[in-house]
């Protein structure tokens, strides 16, 4: 499983490198977004520091959603779902590898935009910082449940469109333990307890990824 | 469900829900409780139950059902029936379950929304839901619709300890556990109990039959589909002919 | 007596409910090289992607290499190489990423990537990337795979399409030679003139069963 996973994560990540379509494509929409979120709060709040965990959270959220279509369409262009099912790979290790490259490629996009929102958005670098650990753990979480539900609706009718309807619900709690904790980091408040809801569902979407992800991929 | 159960449910239901209908408006008492009075505390005989039958009872039935299929030894199409079924009257309890929170709320509140903790996983739930059948409708194959609603319906079960624990790690405007406190104490007493207990007992008994009729429903439209299949597999081999 | 590569009885495979076999029974013998026929839409790609267990069977029975289909169709797959008639690799990946990966996804060894590529004609083309390549030499690509993978079955879809004769001709080459290896071929082709110059077996299909041959 490991070795599968490993060999995966590092065929995911490699692909990426090739493409860039995050460098390219998403980052800069992840960009744009955050533009627009100060936009959208007005010129008297828009430097305000006080939403800016919930709006990087929002805009992280679309992020995710992109790069998890891109790590599924990746598998199911024409021809290649077929031939690497003859590979026979053990699917708790394909989950995992798709999940740990799609948390790096993640982190590397949470790192860019909370710069931005450092810079756009006026929070402190300290506190911004401080939230890095708590960010990391959001997302890891999130590319968990993101593998999965991008394989729940891999080549089905409108995968773009069922793809935000099934995962942003599920994500919505992570989005609410991640702001809260950005926020604790920002303004002060308690910040560890909001880890649980992060290590609750992460392990819970391991359990769940290592163990079904067979019956997805069948 | 044996044959005597299928006969008594209906019977059951209706007794049960006009048992509600009559101790919740004509016997109990008008009441004051900390964020409402007069008539108002009705809605505790509806509400609560539908609560428990939307978040528990149906979801705990996709849940199991959805899991008896996935497990090789239990696989089979009664089990997605019984899943999907199930997951189609979740939708109707929870939605239910919002507007009577809102109707609850506004006089409570002085609004028909509040970001309140459990008001908004429930309506997060309800999306969830809705999430499991636009699932069911992406996809044509039954297997694969079938593999992938059951996946989905684990997924969707590990929310629901995320809603029972907001209410205690939140801030929350929600009226706290009614019945059992965190110590353990009745805080609902006489009739008022045992009417909010039947009401407990008559909303799980609609939801069972109403998945019963949608069961049906559903074995009868598998039916169709399989002679539309006998069909089709004989119309292609004249194909060859 | 050895074991048939292929034993198919009454199989049916219905997908998005309609029925793409309806009812195909065929013995293959292993080391053997079949061609399958028919016009379009008469079943061939399903058939081979049932062999290959990609598309799961319905009703019927079905061996493949020994292997219950129905039960153990994991197993037939990591013994079953597919060649399509689309692209079958990752784009961004180049010749030799490609069969690397699908070599340490195999426990296959790597040292068997240059030979295969030698093989088909693409050593030069190791490190070009697979979406830079020519419809003709993704094709070679395919049959490195398929070399690399040291597949017991080969299933080849359309595998004439997009080559020019010296493709063809270095295609009847390899596969005479991969079956005298042991392999069993199973090919769909629509020029069955060219392909029965190489198999004794040709089967034909319509309205997704065999109408013609075993």
């Amino acid at each position: 499983m490991i070795r599968v996973a490993w060999l995966v994560a590092r065929k995911d990540l490699r692909i990426e490198l090739r493409s860039k379509v995050l460098l390219w494509q998403v980052l800069p929409f992840g960009a744009l977004a955050l533009l627009l979120c100060g936009l959208a709060l007005g010129p008297a709040d828009a430097g305000h520091s006080r939403a800016a965990p919930g709006l990087f959270y929002l805009v992280t959220l679309f992020v995710a959603l992109l790069m998890i279509n891109r790590s599924q369409a990746v598998e199911q262009a024409s021809g290649t779902a077929e031939s690497v099912a003859t590979l026979g790979m053990d699917p708790a290790g394909v989950f995992l590898g798709k999940t740990v490259a799609l948390a790096i490629e993640l982190w590397v996009a949470a790192g860019l935009l909370l710069a931005g929102t450092v810079v756009v958005l006026h929070t402190s670098l300290v506190g911004t910082v401080h939230a890095l650990p708590s960010v990391f753990v959001t997302l890891g979480a999130m590319a968990c449940a993101g593998t999965l539900y991008g394989a729940l609706t891999a080549g089905d009718d409108g995968p773009a469109t069922l793809l935000p309807i099934l995962a942003l619900p599920a994500f919505a709690p992570l989005l609410v333990a991640g702001e809260r904790s950005f926020s604790a980091a920002l303004h002060g408040g308690a910040l560890w307890e909001w880890w649980v809801i992060d290590l609750v569902a992460l392990a819970g979407y391991v359990a769940i990824g290592v163990l079904l992800y067979g019956v997805l991929e069948e | 469900m044996n044959k005597v159960t299928q006969r008594l449910l209906g019977p059951l239901t209706l007794l049960s829900l006009v048992g509600t209908v009559f101790l919740g408006l004509w016997v109990t008492p008008k009441a004051t409780m900390h964020d409402g009075g007069g008539d108002l505390v009705r809605m505790l005989y509806v509400h609560p139950a539908l609560a428990w039958v939307a978040l528990y009872v149906s979801f705990g039935t996709t849940t199991i059902a959805s899991a008896l299929y996935l497990w090789k030894r239990t696989r089979s199409a009664t089990m997605d029936r019984v899943a999907y079924c199930a997951m189609e009257v979740s939708v109707l309890f929870i939605a239910l379950t919002l507007v009577t929170g809102s109707i609850w709320g506004r006089p409570t509140w002085g609004v028909w929304w509040a970001w309140d903790a459990r008001l908004t996983s429930t309506a997060i739930l309800l999306v969830l839901a809705l999430g499991y059948l636009a699932l069911r409708r992406a996809n044509d194959d039954p297997e694969t619709r079938a593999r992938r609603s059951a996946v989905y319906g684990i997924l969707v079960a590990l929310n629901v300890p995320i809603i029972h624990f907001a209410v205690t790690w939140w801030k929350s405007l929600h009226q706290n556990a009614t019945v059992l406190t965190v110590s353990g104490k009745v805080s609902v007493h006489g009739s008022m109990l045992w009417t909010l207990l039947l009401s407990f007992i008559a909303f799980t008994l609609w939801y069972f039959w109403l998945l019963r009729a949608r069961y049906r429903l559903e074995v009868r439209s598998d039916d169709a589909r399989q002679s539309h299949l006998a069909a089709a597999v004989a119309e292609r081999q004249r194909e060859g002919a | 007596m050895t074991t048939p590569a292929v034993q198919l009885r009454d199989v049916v495979a219905v997908q998005q409910q309609f029925p793409l076999l309806s009812g195909v029974s065929v013995t293959l013998a292993a080391g053997s090289l079949t061609v399958v026929t028919g016009a379009n839409g008469s079943g061939k790609t399903s058939l081979l992607r049932l062999l290959a267990g990609v598309l799961p069977v319905t009703t019927g029975e079905a061996t493949v290499l020994g292997v219950d289909l129905l039960r153990h169709h994991a197993e037939v797959r990591r013994r079953v190489g597919w060649l399509g008639h689309d692209g079958s690799f990752y784009a961004d990946l180049s010749v030799e990423e490609n069969l690397t990966f699908a070599a340490t996804a195999l426990g296959r060894p790597l040292d068997d990537i240059v030979p295969a590529l030698e093989r088909v004609g693409l050593a030069h083309r190791a490190r070009v990337r697979t979406k830079d390549l020519s419809a003709g030499q993704r094709r070679r690509l395919g049959l490195a795979w398929l070399l690399v993978r040291r597949a017991e079955l080969w299933l080849l879809d359309e595998p004439y399409a997009s080559l020019d004769d010296q493709g063809r001709q270095f295609f009847d080459g390899l596969l005479t030679d991969v079956q005298r290896g042991g392999a069993t071929v199973v090919m769909s082709a629509h020029d069955t003139l060219r392909s029965t110059s190489l198999a004794p077996e040709v089967l034909v299909m319509a309205g997704g069963r065999l109408v013609e041959g075993s």
